[in-house]
């Protein structure tokens, strides 16, 4: 019953907390009217949603937000300066990453992740979405960037989306 | 004080702007291309955000904090529309400096029926 009236519960939060944002009032009659819409929202759309979304570890999604943040700074800085360097600085290449990733959740904010990081914009999913091809706008070292990818931003991914405590 | 920290990050907002607008124009392929939208200007429209923050909230006595949205929207879709431009790109074999990924080369020849 609980799971009829409540398929998705974290996606009942995120849309309460969007509706907030959207009329920029926090009163209790919005937040009760947030709520709501995030109960009926949900129900309507749950053929979109075949899987329910689990989190293992939040507490670990909320550092990597906050790491993917400071690497979007660095990116923009990084990028900036190759932008206004010139042609000679840029030295693009594609680099497939080989995926441990399962979930397509995961799987979309890997690549959302890469694209918004230094340098790297993912371009192409193989169909069986084992690799990710990415696109680097100055890669030297193309075993280093996998490396990197793999290490900084799949791996605390699987912890949080697919590690199983 | 604050009317000094909106303009520094309003300034700072609209050099990344466009300094990513520039890369559409100084960068050599349409892959490089598209490093510039999806990058450059994140940052430009976040310190003009972080701006509108500042400047809306001290107003009044509810804070503004719908630009937050804004934000997380754009953090969403420009990746995405990123990736599926440079996957339409890869299909149609759109010249490129970096020799095209072989995986990707031998699976678009079957052309666009190939969704997944």
């Amino acid at each position: 019953m609980l799971r009829r009236l409540l398929p998705h519960p974290l996606l009942t939060l995120v849309l309460t907390l969007t509706w907030l944002l959207l009329v920029n009032s926090f009163t209790i009659g919005q937040a009760l009217l947030g709520l709501l819409l995030g109960l009926v929202i949900p129900a309507f759309t749950r053929h979109f949603w075949p899987d329910p979304v689990r989190i293992a570890r939040p507490w670990w999604l909320v550092f990597f937000l906050l790491k993917v943040l400071w690497d979007i700074l660095v990116a923009n800085v990084a990028v900036a300066a190759l932008i206004l360097g010139g042609r000679r600085f840029v030295q693009p290449a594609f680099v497939s990453v080989p995926l441990d990733l399962r979930t397509e959740l995961a799987i979309s904010i890997l690549a959302n992740t890469v694209s918004l990081t230094p340098g790297t914009v993912s371009a192409w999913l193989s169909p069986d979405r084992r690799t990710l091809v990415v696109h680097g706008l100055r890669v030297t070292d193309a075993a280093a960037l996998v490396h990197e990818i793999k290490t900084r931003y799949e791996r605390p991914l699987i912890d949080i989306f697919e590690s199983t405590c | 004080m604050q009317e000094i920290a909106v303009s520094v990050l309003i300034i700072i907002g609209a050099a990344f702007t466009f300094i990513g607008s520039l890369g559409l124009a100084r960068l050599g392929d349409f892959y490089t291309r598209l490093h510039g939208p999806t990058k450059a200007t994140t940052l430009g429209v976040g310190a003009l955000l972080i701006a509108s923050v500042i400047h809306f909230s001290t107003g009044s006595e509810m804070p503004s904090l719908h630009e937050v949205l804004v934000t997380v929207f754009l953090f969403i879709t420009a990746p995405v529309s990123a990736h599926l431009l440079a996957k339409a790109a890869l299909q149609l074999r759109v010249r490129s400096i970096a020799p095209p990924p072989a995986e990707a080369e031998s699976s678009s020849g079957t052309g666009l029926d190939r969704g997944d």
